[in-house]
């Protein structure tokens, strides 16, 4: 219940979203209202093909409403420059660079590459289990470290919010686990408050703080689900609670609804 | 199966892996000191015109003889050094042509049925327009060798520029990019590859243009020699010219082909 009294990073106003093409419009988005509170972890989980991926290009600023808005009550600034991380699907990490130069891209873009700016970054990699691989070519990791060296790309921006768009669907199951697993501990020990879009039902509840259950399109909010897990549980371990499996029952009827 | 067994076996793989290799190179030699030995003997023994189709030892004797009074290095200076400059030309100008269009993709749309039709047409029909407007002289020869190259290299690299992933691209956003970081950032170097092996083609391509080049509008360089020695019906001039474009063609490939390794190390 503490979540509700933190101050809210984002308002989603009645947005709506369309994509145009020259066949015609498909709306995305209908009537989005919700907020990101400081500090929590937000899973929106739903059908592939509905609009998650564009509410976070939409918080990062790379797309604009159609109508309604979107605030930043802290900020002056809005959209990537706003101090936003955003995670991709892939790791798209550059063959041409080494690891650590691959993870300090965005402070060369920023201009923000200064001794200490690398110093941190080196650190992130050191404490994430990637010390000896910041010469190496990313083709040199396995799956799970490149997930993990793409994260800390984005955290070397220090980023006060955290945009993860299905960042484990490329991976193995097993693989996915950990990482998950991994990547859910780095946000909670870096104390980001993170935007997390994924299908996998199982992967929204694990690892977030409140769930969105989004329709399929044009996609609308079908519940909002805050989950009460002993926070010091891993992503890991709350699988195996009883509470997971009713948190998973909820939503999955939530969905099936939906369908029909 | 004994482990010492499973070693010999790949042992022997190498074995005959380097073997092959060996009978490849052997073969290669075999074959180009079998057709000159031929072709030596067939001159010789009046089998074919001795006239028309020259020797090997007679050419030999006429790069000597032009070694010796210097002619053929002017030759070979100037035909190098007319590639080399309309090499760098096309590229530079095709890099630069195609990062332009990559930044208006309206240009791009407009100019691209004229870069069609530009880069399938023969330039060597533009040769002699190019005399008229440019004199016979080292600035034709070297337009002529560009523009061979220039237009296939916008055409490509542009449609390289295209196909970077576009993931990618919006990695560079995320990060707080503009444009033109998007450009330094990921277009350019993922398309490195792609311009090494235009680089490849735009070799030749220079090549065979400064030889059209001076067919037509020069007094020195091999492309002259080749066509003087013609119309003097000195065939082994012709010869000579050719055997020195062979070897410079595999020269200049060569360079690049380690300019490649280089850059994929």
């Amino acid at each position: 219940m503490e979540a509700f009294l933190c101050p809210s990073l984002v308002q989603f106003q009645e947005v709506n979203f369309a994509y145009h093409s020259m066949d015609g419009e498909t709306p995305v988005l209908s009537n989005i209202s919700f907020s990101v509170r400081e500090g929590e972890f937000l899973s929106m989980v739903g059908p592939s093909g509905c609009g998650k991926s564009t509410i976070l290009s939409l918080i990062a600023g790379l797309l604009e409403p159609e109508t309604g808005s979107i605030f930043f009550p802290k900020q002056e600034k809005t959209g990537v420059q706003a101090n936003i991380g955003y995670m991709l699907q892939r790791d798209h990490l550059f063959e041409w660079r080494s690891v650590l130069r691959n993870v300090t891209l965005g402070l060369e873009i920023r201009k923000q590459k200064t001794k200490e700016n690398v110093r941190k970054a080196e650190v992130l990699l050191e404490k994430y289990g990637l010390e000896k691989f910041m010469d190496a070519k990313p083709s040199q990791l396995s799956g799970g470290m490149r997930q993990r060296a793409a994260l800390i790309r984005t955290l070397a921006l220090n980023p006060e919010l955290l945009l993860l768009d299905e960042p484990f669907s490329a991976l193995d199951y097993q693989t996915r686990l950990s990482v998950g697993d991994d990547i859910g501990t780095i946000i909670r020990k870096e104390k980001k408050t993170a935007v997390l879009v994924t299908h996998d039902l199982a992967e929204a509840i694990s690892l977030g703080t409140r769930v969105l259950v989004m329709s399929k399109r044009p996609t609308h909010i079908l519940c909002d689900l805050p989950l009460d897990f002993d926070p010091e549980m891993t992503p890991l371990e709350k699988r195996n609670t009883g509470q997971f499996q009713q948190y998973f029952q909820q939503i999955w009827k939530e969905l099936k609804r939906d369908e029909t | 199966m004994k482990r010492n067994s499973a070693l010999s076996v790949q042992q022997q793989y190498v074995r005959r892996q380097k073997i092959r290799h060996r009978l490849i190179i052997l073969f290669r030699v075999v074959s180009l000191f079998a057709f000159l030995g031929i072709w030596e003997w067939t001159s010789r023994t009046d089998v074919i015109n001795a006239f028309i189709f020259s020797s090997p030892s007679e050419i030999g004797r006429c790069i000597l003889d032009m070694a010796k009074d210097q002619t053929l290095f002017r030759h070979v200076g100037i035909t190098l050094g007319e590639t080399l400059l309309s090499f760098t030309l096309s590229i530079v100008i095709g890099v630069l042509a195609a990062v332009l269009l990559w930044i208006s993709k309206s240009a791009a749309k407009i100019i691209e049925p004229y870069l069609v039709v530009l880069n399938s047409l023969p330039k060597s029909a533009l040769a002699p327009l190019l005399i008229v407007w440019l004199g016979a002289n080292v600035r034709t020869i070297v337009v002529v060798g560009v523009s061979l190259a220039v237009f296939g290299t916008i055409l490509n690299l542009y449609t390289g520029f295209q196909e970077v992933d576009a993931e990618q691209i919006k990695l560079i956003y995320t990060l707080g990019g503009k444009k033109r970081h998007v450009l330094s950032k990921v277009i350019v170097p993922s398309t490195v590859p792609m311009l090494v092996s235009i680089m490849k083609v735009n070799i030749g391509l220079s090549l065979v243009g400064v030889v059209i080049g001076e067919f037509l509008a020069a007094d020195e360089g091999l492309g002259y020699l080749i066509i003087y020695g013609s119309q003097v019906f000195q065939l082994r001039l012709v010869m000579t010219g050719i055997i020195v474009l062979c070897m410079i063609a595999l020269l200049l490939y060569q360079v690049i082909a380690v300019l490649e390794k280089r850059i994929s190390r």
